[in-house]
């Protein structure tokens, strides 16, 4: 491929007087596609090649045996994707079951890690403060750890005997046995008030399999430490974000306000909030996509147990595939999950490419990007 | 001010409730850090503390940052009970090569997407950008599967390989390679160097701040790397340490709870990255805020 294009790019520039101009260009055509190939092969061969093959292979049978891409295995078209959805069956009601569970999950970790982001942002933020930094890198650090080492530590931290029970001890309160309680919070509330068996019009009936009583489970007490976990581990991150967004308010901007007598909270609600809606919504963003991505933390602390209450669609698919050798059916829930995830990317891209028309690619990304200054 | 010229009998006692409320702020301000501070740091201090103590004493004072007695026998048996060693000597190696890759390769990509005019370029960018919105854990299956395939599978190739280019540091590298002055370069090519030559000793040693950011990035990233790790290999011998410590926590270490001994395996898996974000502090915090600060 490089010898045509240089070959093309030399007979074009031979004609007439740019002839070295022409040259220089094959040498940049050449070059540039030299410069990025071994991004292309690697992203090529080990991103969207292995999607192609899924894609292949969630239309069969596949059970781990031999290559699934010779004519011994059963094609099955799309059966794998409408046994999640029309069939009544086990795999309907695992996959309706992680679906429930990740939407309690992104229900409670969304809303909970923006306001903590944001109010930890507004402290640091404060001027009148000393020693901001030091608790800024302190907010942060627990986003930088690797996932695998934190999970270890809240387990111990959510263990029978561990930290949160003997906090919970000086309270008064006897903590739950986190890891082995199946019970969905609002299933409990719902206890509080009385109602501790489905009442008639919800014990059947829900749908994709689940009843409506199974649907309205809440998190299970053992996915609350889960939730707990990652609110701890990601504020830090979108805090960061939420102090970016913060630093951009007018300074003068506040004190106008101030004198025109607003409160405090006037001057948040009216003046910061506005000010940083970009960021807000920013953070929601991401955070809706990473909540469909939770794995790690289960795969470490619960494996989906107890009672399937922390079974997300992440981790079904790795333990459908993995475990149970279905392959078919483990790239299915994948391919499902992806689709999900990338309709919010694109509700959030779309949303910031009109915001930011001025200022092309601004968000299109997430964090980590140096500016040009 | 106005409020002074105003009324200027009523400026003291309003200086004074005002300077009241200020101390009020700052105590309420600072009493948030400080609870924030134990939320955030407390669970390491538990971590610390309890990997020096014994089994019981775990148990019974898990809040307890003072291990009574301590012992370093949780971190004897992770010498001598587990393969930890093998973990650190592989996540070391899977670490530095992905980390050299992702330099060099995203480098080399973001300068071409930058500065060089070469056909398809657009289209390359625009697939780099829809690649970085591919979400990993769907990849889990599909990973597996090509490397399965080509014979990958159960290899360090395996482990380093897929890993050695990321489109996030592609876009990092071309973000920053488009804010330097193009006159350098145009210098250089003038002067007859070519266009490796150009970008390597030219415009590479430029880009200090970039290679950085990208260099603490791919280390913490492959460093903390589980997910890939899970579906690429296989054998024990091949775990790097996330993966050698999920395996520990799954109950590969026999009976009882062990805490001290995982405790403290996954506090020496947290020290390198903790090491690299107290020194290299400003690169950390500084990325996460350019992401979305005014353009």
């Amino acid at each position: 491929m490089a010898t045509e294009t240089l070959t093309a790019a030399a007979t074009a520039g031979g004609a007439g007087p740019r002839r070295s101009r022409g040259g220089i260009r094959s040498n940049e055509n050449l070059a540039g596609w030299l410069f990025v190939a071994p991004v292309i092969v690697i992203l090529g061969l080990f991103l969207l090649l292995p999607i192609l093959m899924a894609l292949w292979v969630s239309l069969t049978d596949w059970n781990g045996q031999g290559s699934p891409f010779t004519g011994d295995v059963p094609f099955v078209g799309a059966h794998n994707y409408t046994q999640l959805f029309t069939e009544d069956g086990l795999a309907r009601r695992d996959f309706m079951t992680s679906l429930r569970n990740n939407i309690y999950y992104v229900a409670i970790v969304v809303p909970a890690q923006t306001v903590l982001a944001l109010g930890l942002a507004l402290v640091v933020n404060n001027r009148m403060l000393k020693g901001k930094s030091f608790f800024r890198s302190a907010f942060y650090f627990p986003s930088v750890t690797s996932s695998v080492a934190i999970s270890v530590v809240f387990l111990f931290l959510f263990a029978n005997s561990g930290a949160v029970n003997a906090l919970l001890g000086f309270l008064g309160i006897d903590g739950p046995e986190w890891f082995a309680d199946s019970r969905g919070v609002l299933h409990l509330l719902f206890g509080v008030v009385g109602v501790d068996s489905p009442p008639a019009a919800l014990a059947d009936g829900g749908p994709f399999g689940l009843t409506w009583w199974d649907w309205l489970a809440g998190p299970s007490v053992a996915m609350i430490s889960i939730i707990t976990l990652v609110v701890w581990t990601t504020s830090g991150t979108f805090m960061l974000m939420f102090l970016a967004g913060l630093q951009n308010v007018p300074v003068t901007l506040d004190e106008a306000s101030t004198l025109d007598g607003a409160s405090r909270w006037q001057r948040f609600r009216y003046v910061t909030l506005p000010m940083i809606r970009p960021t807000t919504f920013l953070v929601l963003t991401l955070g809706m996509i990473g909540s469909w991505q939770v794995f790690d933390q289960v795969y470490v602390m619960s494996q989906g147990d107890p009672a399937k209450t922390t079974l997300t669609p992440a981790y079904l698919s790795y333990r459908t595939a993995f475990r149970d050798f279905d392959y078919g059916s483990g790239a299915a829930i994948s391919f499902v999950l992806f689709l999900i995830i990338i309709v919010l990317t694109l509700i959030q891209r779309r949303a910031l490419a009109e915001r930011d028309t001025d200022r092309p690619r601004r968000g299109l990304w997430r964090r980590r990007v140096p500016e040009r200054s | 001010m106005a409020v002074l010229t105003d009324r200027p009998a009523a400026a003291p006692a309003r200086r004074q409730q005002r300077a009241a409320r200020t101390l009020a702020t700052r105590f309420l301000g600072y009493a948030t850090l400080v609870f924030f501070g134990l939320v955030f740091l407390y669970p390491f201090v538990i971590q610390i503390g309890n990997a020096l103590k014994t089994e019981p004493d775990a148990a019974a004072n898990p809040l307890s940052p003072f291990p009574d007695p301590l012992t370093l026998a949780g971190f004897e048996r992770i010498f001598a009970g587990t393969n930890f060693p093998l973990w650190l000597g592989n996540s070391l190696l899977v670490t530095v090569l992905v980390t050299i890759g992702r330099v060099f390769f995203d480098s080399l990509a973001g300068y071409a997407l930058a500065r060089l005019r070469f056909r398809g370029r657009g289209g390359l960018f625009a697939a780099v950008i829809a690649v970085m919105a591919v979400p990993g854990v769907v990849l889990l299956i599909p990973k597996f599967l090509v490397l399965n395939q080509l014979g990958l599978y159960n290899s360090y190739a395996g482990l380093v390989v897929p890993l050695l280019a990321d489109a996030a540091g592609v876009f990092i590298m071309k973000q920053f390679f488009e804010s330097i002055p193009v006159s350098v370069e145009e210098a250089a090519r003038i002067d007859g160097a070519s266009i490796f030559r150009t970008f390597w000793s030219v415009v590479l040693p430029m880009a200090k701040p970039a290679l950085i950011t990208l260099t603490i990035l791919s280390f913490q990233g492959s460093w903390n790397e589980f997910p890939h790790s899970l579906v690429s290999v296989q054998d024990p011998d091949l775990f790097t340490l996330p993966r050698g410590l999920a395996d520990l926590v799954s109950g590969s270490l026999g009976k009882g709870t062990q805490y001290p001994l995982k405790l403290g395996a996954a506090l020496l898996a947290t020290i390198p990255v903790a090491i690299i974000f107290v020194v290299f502090q400003r690169y950390f915090v500084r990325d996460a805020n350019d992401g979305s600060d005014k353009g």
